[in-house]
């Protein structure tokens, strides 16, 4: 326990207690893991064929538990980038407080844990895109993309989009297009939400090695494609309506939303200089993380008022 | 001070086994509760 070598060499345990509850709470990022509960419980909330209550809490809780075991596998592998940068230098294991080995054995267990109750307590289809989504997020994004190239948040944020989709599959046992364009916003918003977080945190980045756009293409270029997937989400953003998942009141509300995330992205396109350019980075990430929230409960509060009413 | 890391770290170790413990009855009353749930009325369903 005293004495850890991380499989990147180089951090050592200076801490010989072990990790607390909360250490093993932080290593499922609870904060993801937050936005993943909700965007499923929407995925769950729209399907056409509804979810006995116990068992939609019990799916929130496996899909819960199945994120934060990403969480877990992703800092076991990136703690030698985390120790690296200002924003993850607290993390457990880090810090000393939990060995890479146990954040391994906690990760495994958990997401073997919770896609085995998922299929066997709800349907192996939901599970079977949980374990794809868990696959994904470590092996493909964490151990392949990150490191590699800057389209890593571009590609490795379909992860981060299955949550609705594996919601909707628990309800219905299937995947389908109105699910799907819950994903698509999930996968559009996720890489300018990184990109503006990655303006601000460019050095950080660069110091640990990560191969994020700004640090390989340049801020002006990561502003640049900040505009171009701002203006793709719009659209996007309206799709549930288009196929008949959601009305007339979300239609309002994720134009209006759209298209504030799109004047934040041209504000940042404009200014570049300074304390004002970093502001303008800082609104954007800030805003977006509102506007998935906002969205999603607009497409929970008209679904279940739609319901009330039928 | 080793003697207070020792405390600690045995506190620790308590908690976390507690922790599991929890999560293992948790996990128990999740797949009683769930099979309630997907028998529904066959629970009482039987021959007495």
């Amino acid at each position: 326990m005293t004495d850890l070598g991380l499989h990147s060499g180089g951090l050592r345990c200076a801490h010989g207690v072990g990790g607390s509850i909360a250490d093993y709470i932080a290593l499922m990022k609870p904060r993801v893991m937050s936005l993943v509960v909700f965007t499923a419980l929407v995925g769950i909330a729209l399907a056409p064929i509804p979810l006995h209550p116990v068992l939609a809490v019990i799916a929130l809780i496996c899909i819960a538990v199945g994120a934060g075991a990403s969480g877990a596998l992703n800092m076991w592998y990136d703690a030698d980038i985390d120790a690296r940068m200002q924003r993850t230098a607290s993390r457990p294991i880090p810090r000393g407080y939990v060995a890479p080995e146990e954040a391994l054995t906690f990760g495994t267990i958990l997401a073997i844990g919770s896609v085995a109750t998922l299929g066997l307590v709800i349907n192996w289809v939901a599970a079977g895109l949980l374990a794809f989504t868990i696959g994904f997020y470590v092996l493909v994004y964490t151990m392949w993309l990150k490191r590699r190239t800057p389209q890593n948040i571009v590609i490795g944020g379909a992860a981060g989009a299955f949550p609705p989709m594996i919601g909707w599959a628990a309800a219905t046992g299937s995947v389908s297009l109105e699910s799907i364009t819950l994903f698509l916003i999930i996968f559009m918003w996720t890489p300018p939400h990184f990109w503006a977080l990655a303006l601000y945190r460019t050095r950080d980045y660069a110091r640990a090695g990560v191969p994020m756009l700004p640090v390989v293409a340049g801020q002006d270029e990561t502003r640049k494609q900040i505009v171009i997937y701002a203006a793709l989400l719009l659209p996007v953003g309206l799709a549930p309506t288009m196929v008949g998942l959601a009305g007339g009141l979300y239609a309002l509300v994720a134009m209006a939303l759209g298209a504030i995330f799109l004047a934040l992205a041209l504000a940042i396109y404009r200014t570049r200089e300074g304390r004002v350019a970093d502001h303008a980075a800082r609104r954007l990430f800030a805003f977006s993380i509102l506007y998935l929230f906002a969205l999603f409960a607009t497409l929970l509060v008209e679904g279940s008022i739609g319901r009330l009413l039928d | 001070m080793a003697d207070e890391e020792r405390q600690e770290r045995e506190r620790r170790r308590r908690m976390r086994s507690i922790a599991i413990a929890l999560a293992l009855a948790g996990l128990v009353v999740l797949f009683y509760v769930a099979t309630l749930v997907r028998l529904g009325g066959n629970v009482f369903n039987r021959p007495l």
